[in-house]
């Protein structure tokens, strides 16, 4: 305690303006929204900035009820259809073309940077440039198609990148392993590859939900008629001036801490399902 | 011959294995005997690994035959060979139970949970870890890994057990522990052991059959104790240890033995089998480090000139309970040591500096066959056997 005392005192100057310069930081990152969560609480009364006027969850009836609001329930679902689609892909390409790729084929290489190199190319454009060859192939455009595929030129090379480091660090012995032991390529696949691998697979899945769920730039103009949760909350900045819009941005927080917390916590499940299925040894053999 | 589901009798035929352009086994024929515990030992890249892997189906020659019980296996998957293979960190399935990494085999042949585990479990009570069936593999020691490591290979059945440096990842205790026990156990089943290791002291101790390997090539095959003895070629006497290596030309052939007349002048002796020498050409001998006697030079009244003795500074002294290294600086080659008994060494003893004459017996000395390849390797013969 004394050692730990002395160490505090001596601590140099630097420290102090470092810490000065983190707590900044955090302060512009989390202050802004936390000035948000606490207005959506306005009383009906009360107006876009402070004072509250009263604290109620007035504004969060009047988002269900859509008076004065456009769509957003309606929002909302398309928003985890469409997350929730391109998710499931991500996953499912993500993984196949993470295994592979451990094997060198007739243009990898190309194929590998064809993939990541969507990750440079502006969102807007890319959106516009897949709305614009829709409309020239007068295919109509929608959440669920060409929003979707929009989307996965953000996710997949992502989903691509998590799967090279999750697969680079898994030993393939396992494998071999498996195949000494009898396990067609299949059931290798099915009882060693995944099942290790699987906390990373969360990982991949839990990326393309929340890149999915907040896109806005390649979902703007592929989208078709109907909005998705960001564009509609980008449309009521501009008439919406009530603290509902700030119970938007209350309710779609909750939800993202929420799917995180599942992600989260399915890792944690298997960990904690291992240990027990391994902590009980008196009650065999 | 006829083919054998239950023979683990392995033969090579002329295998040859590339990686692109490197050779990683090059034209390697091989008889290993049913039932036998045969190591391949080499430097690493000597290709030992690879010959094993090709033996499991892992790796598939590039060229050649390798047959098992008389029927060529090359094509085939693992369990259809009737091999098990134990890798070298044991790649024990992390997410499964102790008894769920046994079973697996029987899992993927179809076989119910009730009667897997019962399998299962009878295995870990032969290598006496009942008790950790539960366990996950993370919770076990080394030792315990690579018992279940065991386990899981043999529940296949198998005819060959496979070994990728099975001790390498264990403590010094334990790995003395486990070579006796893996020595017990291929005695018990009876089936053939191939175990890779590029320790020489863990080769020596287990093996029936010592196969020592350089540059993807067979260097000898045989007993350790006629490898030890009768080394053929100076590369495996200095990689086995225990042995120094003298050069010289052949100056006269007479009555069964060579006389070779060494860079420093010095003329060695030894007993010649069938092979013909020719007059002045390079010729290498070993000699054990045992079988040599180490006396002070000064007032001796042999001294310089003597057959089979070589003269040179005492470099260095290590007592080694039962006996003492003496290590000697030669004024024309490299380093010689010299095993003294203690006993021997108390009663004439010397000292780091001392002028000394190394001795030994015209018998003692073995011929050698080939060039020396291996000069720039001088660090393997300080691993090796004492």
């Amino acid at each position: 305690m004394t050692m730990q005392g002395a160490a505090d005192r001596q601590r140099p100057w630097t420290f102090y303006a470092l810490a000065a310069f983190f707590a900044l930081f955090v302060l512009f990152l989390y202050g802004p929204m936390i000035v948000i969560y606490v207005l959506s609480f306005q009383g009906p009364n009360g107006g876009l900035t402070f004072p509250l006027n009263g604290v109620s969850l007035h504004w969060f009836d009047a988002l269900i009820k859509q008076e004065r609001t456009g769509d957003i329930a309606g929002a909302f679902r398309r928003s985890i259809g469409l997350a929730g689609l391109v998710t499931v892909l991500t996953v499912l390409l993500s993984v196949m073309a993470g295994l592979a790729f451990r094997r060198r084929f007739m243009g990898s290489g190309l194929v590998f940077y064809m993939a990541v190199a969507s990750l440079i190319m502006p969102g807007l454009f890319v959106s516009l440039g897949i709305g614009l060859v829709f409309q020239m192939l007068d295919l109509p455009t929608s959440w669920y198609g060409s929003a979707a595929g929009a989307q996965l030129t953000w996710t997949l090379p992502y989903g691509l990148l998590i799967m090279f480091a999750v697969l680079g660090r898994f030993d393939r012995s396992y494998e071999e392993a498996a195949s000494d032991l009898g396990a067609t390529n299949w059931q290798r696949l099915r009882h060693v590859t995944l099942p290790i691998v699987a906390p990373g697979i969360i990982g991949v899945a839990l990326f393309g939900f929340t890149l999915s769920y907040d896109e806005f730039p390649r979902t703007v103009l592929t989208s078709g008629s109907s909005n998705t949760l960001p564009l509609e909350i980008w449309a009521m900045t501009t008439d919406v001036t009530s603290p509902a819009l700030f119970a938007v941005g209350t309710v779609t927080t909750v939800i993202s801490f929420i799917v995180i917390g599942i992600a989260l916590s399915s890792i944690m499940l298997i960990e904690r399902r291992r240990l027990r299925r391994a902590g009980t040894g008196e009650n065999v053999g | 011959m006829a083919s054998d589901k239950r023979s683990g009798e392995i033969e090579l035929v002329s295998v040859t294995k590339r990686f692109g352009e490197t050779v990683a086994v090059d034209a390697v024929s091989l008889h290993i005997p049913q039932g036998a515990y045969c190591c391949l030992l080499g430097p690493s890249g000597c290709g030992k690994t690879t010959i094993l892997r090709m033996i499991a189906g892992h790796e598939t020659p590039s060229e050649g035959d390798i047959r098992i019980g008389g029927e060529s296996v090359v094509g085939q998957p693992p369990l259809r060979r009737g091999t098990a293979m134990m890798f070298q960190a044991y790649a024990l399935f992390p997410h499964l139970s102790v008894l769920d990494n046994v079973a697996f085999s029987l899992k993927m042949r179809g076989i119910d949970r009730a009667k897997r585990h019962r399998q299962a479990h009878e295995l870990l009570a032969k290598v006496r870890l009942d008790q950790f069936a539960d366990r996950l593999p993370a919770q076990l020691s080394g030792g315990q890994q690579q018992r279940v490591a065991l386990a899981r290979a043999l529940i296949t059945n198998p005819r060959v057990l496979l070994l990728d440096e099975p001790l390498s990842a264990l403590d010094e205790y334990l790995r003395l522990r486990m070579r006796g026990e893996l020595r017990r156990m291929q005695k018990q089943l009876g089936i053939t052991f191939v175990h890779v290791t590029h320790t020489q002291l863990e080769a020596i101790a287990v093996a029936d059959m010592l196969v020592v390997m350089d540059h993807g090539r067979i260097e000898q095959a045989a007993s350790p104790s006629t490898i030890y003895n009768t080394p053929r070629t100076p590369y495996v006497a200095r990689f086995i240890g225990g042995q120094n290596v003298l050069s010289g030309k052949v100056e006269s052939v007479a009555d069964g033995m060579v006389t070779v007349r060494d860079a420093g002048g010095t003329r060695l002796t030894a007993p010649i089998g069938s092979t013909r020498l020719a007059p002045g050409s390079q010729l290498y001998l070993s000699i054990r480090r045992d079988q040599i006697a180490v006396a002070k030079a000064a007032g001796n009244p042999a001294g310089a000139g003597e057959v089979n003795s070589v003269r040179g500074k005492v470099h260095s002294i290590e007592y080694q309970g039962s006996y003492v290294k003496v290590t000697i600086d030669l004024a024309q080659s490299e380093e010689f040591v010299a095993n003294v008994s203690d006993v021997d060494f108390l009663r004439a003893t010397v000292e780091i500096g001392d002028d000394v004459l190394a001795r030994w017996s015209a018998t003692d000395a073995r011929l050698l066959e080939g060039v020396d390849k291996a000069g720039e390797r001088k660090g393997y013969a300080d691993t090796g056997l004492m």
